[in-house]
C-alpha cells in the first residue's frame, strides 16, 4: 500500500505523559531529528518541579511542545496540531489547547477506569463523544511495545518504559524525519546496559514500522527545510547558550573563568554545563548557598578571574549584599538570573520576568548596576558575552536577566565564526611611576583600574565601606560620600553611549503604534507583529536588550509613536520604569500564568490598541 | 606532602616588619587587644619571606575586619561573616596567593557559621585567624555565640539564655585539618602557632582569645593574670606528654570512659599529644577541657592532619583535562554536538 504523503509548511506537536513517561528525552529527540532535517523550530519544555510527580495525576503531567517549519518561525506555537497523550490525565490536562480538527494520538492502554477516575472522568472520553471534534488516534501504545520487545531479555517494567521510543519512531515516521542520530543516541545513552539499548532501539524501529504498515495512518507528512542563511547550524538551548557564551567572554577577554553557584531551577544546567569544560581552564564551585556562591566569584574577581554567579530569582535574593560589595568595589562580575515565576519558591518550573525590578533596585543604598537580557535561546550566547564585556570594561556587576522559557527552549543556532566575537580587553592596572590610586578613574568611562593580587607596587585595600574618590582611602566625609554615589551612578549610565541604539522594526515608517518588549517575550511579541501586518495592519516593534541603562535614543523612540504597547510577563515592571523616567504612557499588558504569551493573544492586544 | 606557598613567590630582599605596616591610623580603642595581633602578625610575615604583593588579607565585618586595612598587602574588608566565601574563590583560583581570612567571633559564628563550616570541610587554603573576645563590639556591646551562658549585655539585661560554641570544637566538628588556639598577649605563643598555621596545606583555623577591654573586660583573665595563668593554662606541644601547672606537677590521662581526666604528672599513662591522629576523637576531648571559669584551658595545635587541599585537587582536575582532552577550542565546542550545514 502507498500511503499518501501531503506538504505541511508548518506544525505543532505536543508529547505529554506522566512525569516518568520520558515525554521531555522525547520531545528533546524529535527536536534534534527535526533539527538535523533542516527545519527552522522553536520548542517549550512544561514539567512539574517534583521529580516524580503522583503517577497518573494532573499535576504529574508533564509535556514538551515543538513548532517546526518550512520558514523562519519565533515561538514554539499558541496551539498544537497534534497531541501525544500517554495517559487520561495528559489528555486532560492538555486537550483544552487542542484546536478543532486536530490530530490526537492516545496510548489506550493507560485508560484504565482507576486512570480514569484519579483525573475525573466519569466516562471514557475515547467512547462518549466528547473527542469527536479532533481526529482521534486511539492505539495500544505499551501492549505494542511489550510485544514488540517479547524476545528481548529485560524485565516487563523495562519493555513498558520503552513506550516513549514506540511513540518517537511512530512521530518520526508520520513527519518523515531522519532517525539515524537518535539510534546513534540509544547506543550511546544505554552503553552500559546493551539489552535496554537494544530493545530502546527495536521499540523506536517498532513504531516507525508501525506507522508505515497501519491503516490508522494513511497519510504522512513533509515539511520542507527551512531557507536559512548559509553556515553551520545547531539546536540550542538557553541555558547552554548562556554556558557558551560564558566560555567565548573567557576565551577572548584571557580571563579565566570562575563560577561560584548553588543548585537552583531553572539555572542548574548553566552549573552542570560548565563543569564540563575544564579543559578551557572553567573553575565550577557548587557552594554551600547562594551567598558563598556569589562571594567566591567576587573573591575570585578580585584575584583577576572572569566571575561568575548563575541563579534564580531567590537566589539573587540572596544575593543582593554580595552585589552591593561588587558595587562599592568595583569589580567585574557577572550575575545570571534564570528568572522563574515567585514569589519566594513560587512556580520553580515555570517563566516570569518578575526580578526586573529586584535587579535594578534590589540593594540597599544607590547601588546601580547594568541589567541585560537575552531574547531568545540562542541570543542567551551573545548577551552573556555582552554581560562579561560590560563587567570588565566599567569593572561592575552586570545582572542578565535569563528566564525558564528561554532557558529551557531551544532554537537552530548559527554557530558563529569565533574571530567575529567581541575581544574584551581586561586592562589591568600596571605599576607607574605615581603613587597608586585604586579609586582614579578612567575620565572616559569612570571605570577605576582593576589591580590584581601578585602586581608589585599596586598592593591596596578595597571594601564595601564608603572610600575617598581617588586614595579609596575609609571616608566619612559628606561631600566625598555624594561624590562617589553620583560617580558610582554617572559610570552605569554613561555605558549607554557604548551601546547600540533599540533598533525599531517598523517597514513604512509610519506606524502609529510600538510595541517594546524585553527579555523572553520577543518570539511572541514578533509572531504578533507579523500576523497584524499580514492582515493589512500597521505597527511597529522594539525590543531591548539593555534594561539599565537603557539605549541612548530610547525615549526619543517612545515618543515618536501614539501609543506604546509593553507586553510583561509581570505586573508592569518595565512599565513603571518607562513612565518613571520618561513620563511616557504606556499601555501595559501583563499575564503571569507561569507561560509565555501567545502570538495570537498579543496580536488581539495590539489589534485593539490600533483599532482603539 | 604538598607545601602550599610552593608556588608563592618569594622576595629576595630582607622584610621587617616596618614593611607590612600601612599609612593608615590604626582605629581601635586604645588597650584592645587586636593591637597585639596587627604586631605579631606584621613581626611573623617577614619569616615567611613571600612578596607581600602576594599576600592577601580578607575580612568581614566587626572590629578585627579592619585588619587588611593596617596591612601592607592586598585587601579586601569585605562584608559580615561572607570573608571565607570570597577568601575560597580568591585561593582557589591563585595558588600563587597566601590567602588569610581575618573574622571574629560574631563574624565567623554567627552571620557567617556556614561559610566557616564548608570552608572548614573542603580545606582551601586559608588561613582563618578567628579573634574571639566573647562580645559583639563594633555595635556596642551585645552578647555573641561565644558569650558565657547567663551573659548581662545590652541585649540580655536578664542574662543570655543560648550555650556557647566553642570554637575549636566546631572546627574539629566541622572536619577541620588544622585547629590551634592562642592568646593575643602572649606573642611568642601566637608566633609559633602562625608559623605552623602558614605552611599548613589547607585550612587552618586559629582561634585568638583577645581582650575587649571596653565591652567585655578580662574576659580571658585567669589565663593572663601572672598569678592563675601557668595553673590553667595547658600548652599543647606535639610529641610532649600533657603536662601542666605551675610546678608542673598535673597531667592529663585517659580515664577509663574515655574523658580526659587530670591526674599528678608522676602518674603512669600520661597523654602524650598528637596533634597528627588521623582520629579526632583526643582532640576533640582536649577541646572540651575548656570551660567558662578556665580551670584548664589548652592553647596551641589541636589537629594538624594531611589532607589534600581543595583548590590543588581543583587544579588537578583542570590538568588533567587538559593533559587528556587538550587545551579547550573554542571554535571546535561551539560546533560541536548534532550540527547540520545549509550552503
Amino acid at each position: 500500500m502507498t500511503k499518501q504523503v501531503r506538504q505541511l509548511d508548518r506544525v505543532i506537536i505536543r508529547f505529554a505523559g506522566d512525569s516518568g513517561d520520558g515525554m521531555q528525552l522525547t520531545g528533546d529527540r524529535f527536536t534534534q531529528e527535526t533539527a538535523a532535517f533542516g527545519n527552522d523550530l522553536s520548542t517549550l519544555p512544561n514539567f512539574p518541579a517534583e521529580i516524580r510527580a503522583p503517577a497518573g495525576t494532573l499535576p504529574g503531567v508533564s509535556s514538551f511542545q515543538l513548532h517546526f517549519a518550512d520558514h523562519d518561525i519565533l515561538t514554539p506555537g499558541d496551539a498544537p496540531n497534534v497531541l501525544v497523550a500517554m495517559n487520561p490525565a495528559a489528555l486532560k490536562a492538555n486537550v483544552g489547547d487542542l484546536p478543532r480538527g486536530a490530530d490526537l494520538i492516545v496510548n489506550t492502554d493507560e485508560f484504565t477506569k482507576r486512570a480514569l477516575a484519579k483525573v475525573g472522568y466519569a466516562a471514557n472520553p475515547l467512547e462518549d463523544g466528547s473527542l469527536d471534534e479532533y481526529r482521534v488516534h486511539s492505539l495500544p501504545l505499551t501492549s505494542m511495545t511489550v510485544k514488540a520487545l517479547e524476545d528481548f531479555d529485560i524485565s516487563k517494567k523495562d519493555a513498558e518504559r520503552a513506550k516513549n521510543m514506540f511513540a518517537l519512531g511512530l512521530l518520526s515516521w508520520l513527519y518523515h524525519r531522519p532517525t539515524e542520530a537518535t539510534v546513534r543516541f540509544l547506543e550511546v545513552k544505554f552503553a552500559k546496559k546493551p539489552e535496554i539499548m537494544k530493545a530502546n532501539i527495536a521499540a523506536f524501529q517498532a513504531g516507525w514500522n508501525y506507522g508505515e504498515t497501519t491503516e490508522s495512518f494513511s497519510v504522512s507528512y513533509e515539511v520542507k527545510p527551512a531557507t536559512l542563511p548559509p553556515g553551520l547550524y545547531r539546536n540550542i538551548s538557553g541555558n547552554m547558550a548562556l554556558a557558551y557564551g560564558l566560555i567565548a567572554a573567557s576565551v577572548r577577554s584571557g580571563l579565566p573563568l570562575f563560577l561560584g553557584s548553588y543548585p537552583i531551577t531553572p539555572a542548574s544546567d548553566i552549573l552542570h554545563e560548565l563543569s564540563k569544560h575544564k579543559r578551557f581552564g572553567v573553575r565550577t564551585f557548587q557552594a554551600e548557598d547562594e551567598i558563598a556562591a556569589v562571594g567566591a566569584a567576587l573573591g575570585a574577581s578580585f584575584g583577576g578571574a572572569l566571575g561568575v554567579t548563575t541563579t534564580s530569582g531567590p537566589g539573587l535574593a540572596l544575593k543582593a549584599e554580595t552585589v552591593g560589595l561588587g558595587v562599592a568595589t568595583e569589580l567585574p562580575l557577572v550575575v545570571i538570573d534564570v528568572q522563574r515565576a515567585g514569589p519566594s519558591t513560587g512556580m520553580p518550573t515555570k517563566t516570569e520576568q518578575a526580578d526586573l525590578l529586584q535587579a535594578m533596585y534590589g540593594r540597599n543604598g544607590e547601588a546601580p548596576v547594568p541589567v541585560v537580557a537575552p531574547a531568545t535561546p540562542s541570543d542567551c550566547f551573545a548577551t552573556a558575552i555582552e554581560a562579561a564585556r560590560i563587567a570588565v570594561k566599567y569593572r561592575t556587576p552586570v545582572i542578565l536577566l535569563s528566564d525558564g522559557y528561554l532557558a529551557n527552549g531551544s532554537e537552530p543556532w548559527q554557530v558563529p565564526e569565533v574571530d567575529a566575537l567581541p575581544q574584551i580587553d581586561p586592562a589591568f592596572a600596571q605599576p607607574g611611576q605615581e603613587e597608586f590610586q585604586p579609586f582614579k578613574r578612567n575620565p572616559d568611562t569612570l571605570a577605576r583600574p582593576w589591580a590584581v593580587p601578585g602586581t608589585a607596587g599596586l598592593e591596596h585595600r578595597i571594601g564595601g565601606i564608603e572610600k575617598a574618590d581617588g586614595s579609596g582611602n575609609i571616608s566619612y566625609d559628606p561631600d566625598n560620600h555624594d561624590l562617589m554615589v553620583r560617580l558610582r551612578q554617572a559610570k552605569i549610565d554613561g555605558i549607554a553611549r557604548d551601546i547600540a541604539p533599540v533598533a525599531v522594526d517598523d517597514p513604512d515608517g509610519d506606524a502609529r503604534v510600538l510595541v517594546l518588549g524585553w527579555g523572553g517575550t520577543y518570539g511572541a511579541i514578533a509572531a504578533a507583529v507579523r500576523r497584524i501586518r499580514v492582515s493589512g495592519d500597521k505597527v511597529a516593534q522594539a525590543h531591548l536588550r539593555h534594561l539599565n541603562p537603557f539605549p541612548a535614543n530610547l525615549e526619543e523612540v517612545l515618543r515618536s509613536y501614539d501609543k506604546v504597547i509593553v507586553p510583561e510577563i509581570n505586573l508592569g515592571q518595565l512599565a513603571l520604569i518607562l513612565r518613571g523616567r520618561f513620563l511616557v504612557d504606556v499601555i501595559g499588558y501583563n499575564r503571569v500564568r507561569g507561560l509565555p504569551f501567545k502570538a495570537e493573544e498579543l496580536a488581539d492586544v495590539i489589534r485593539d490598541v490600533i483599532n482603539s | 606532602m604538598s607545601d602550599p606557598l610552593a608556588l608563592v613567590p618569594k622576595d629576595p630582599e630582607r622584610q621587617t616588619a616596618k614593611d607590612f605596616k600601612t599609612d593608615q591610623e590604626v582605629r581601635w580603642c586604645p588597650g584592645c587587644g587586636d593591637y597585639a595581633i596587627l604586631a605579631a602578625v606584621q613581626g611573623f610575615l617577614p619569616e615567611l619571606g613571600l612578596k607581600r604583593e602576594n599576600i592577601v588579607f580578607v575580612s568581614g565585618i566587626g572590629c578585627s575586619s579592619r585588619f587588611p586595612y593596617y596591612m601592607n598587602t592586598y585587601g579586601m574588608h569585605s562584608i559580615h561573616g561572607r570573608a571565607p566565601a570570597i577568601a575560597t574563590g580568591l585561593a582557589s583560583s591563585r595558588p600563587d596567593l597566601s590567602v588569610w581570612v581575618v573574622t571574629g567571633d560574631g563574624d565567623a559564628l554567627s552571620i557567617g557559621g556556614n561559610h566557616l563550616i564548608h570552608a572548614l570541610r573542603r580545606n582551601v587554603n586559608l588561613k582563618i585567624l578567628l579573634f574571639n573576645n566573647r562580645i559583639y563590639g563594633l555595635t556596642k556591646g551585645q552578647y555573641s555565640p561565644t558569650s558565657e551562658i547567663g551573659k548581662i549585655t545590652k541585649s540580655t539585661p536578664l542574662g543570655s539564655l543560648d550555650s556557647p560554641f566553642n570554637p575549636i570544637s566546631l572546627a574539629i566538628g566541622a572536619e577541620a585539618s588544622f585547629v590551634a588556639r592562642t592568646i593575643d598577649s602572649d606573642r611568642k605563643h601566637l608566633q609559633s602557632v602562625l608559623r605552623e598555621a602558614a605552611t599548613h596545606n589547607g585550612t587552618a583555623l586559629v582561634e585568638i582569645y583577645q581582650n575587649c577591654n571596653i565591652f567585655n573586660d578580662d574576659a580571658f583573665a585567669p589565663l593572663k593574670n601572672p598569678e592563675t595563668r601557668d595553673d590553667v593554662t595547658i600548652r599543647l606541644e606535639h610529641g610532649e606528654p600533657i603536662v601542666f601547672g605551675a610546678n608542673r606537677d598535673k597531667a592529663l590521662r585517659r580515664s577509663a570512659s574515655g574523658s580526659l581526666e587530670v591526674v599528678p604528672a608522676d602518674s603512669p599513662d600520661v597523654l602524650v599529644h598528637d596533634a597528627t591522629n588521623p582520629d579526632p576523637s583526643l582532640a576533640f576531648a582536649l577541646s572540651r577541657l575548656d570551660s567558662p571559669a578556665f580551670e584548664h584551658t589548652p592553647i596551641g595545635i589541636f589537629r594538624n592532619v594531611e589532607r589534600p587541599s581543595y583548590d590543588e585537587l581543583m587544579r588537578t582536575q583542570i590538568d588533567e583535562a587538559i593533559a587528556q582532552q587538550g587545551q579547550g577550542d573554542l571554535a571546535a565546542l561551539l560546533g560541536s554536538g548534532d550540527t547540520w550545514r545549509i550552503d
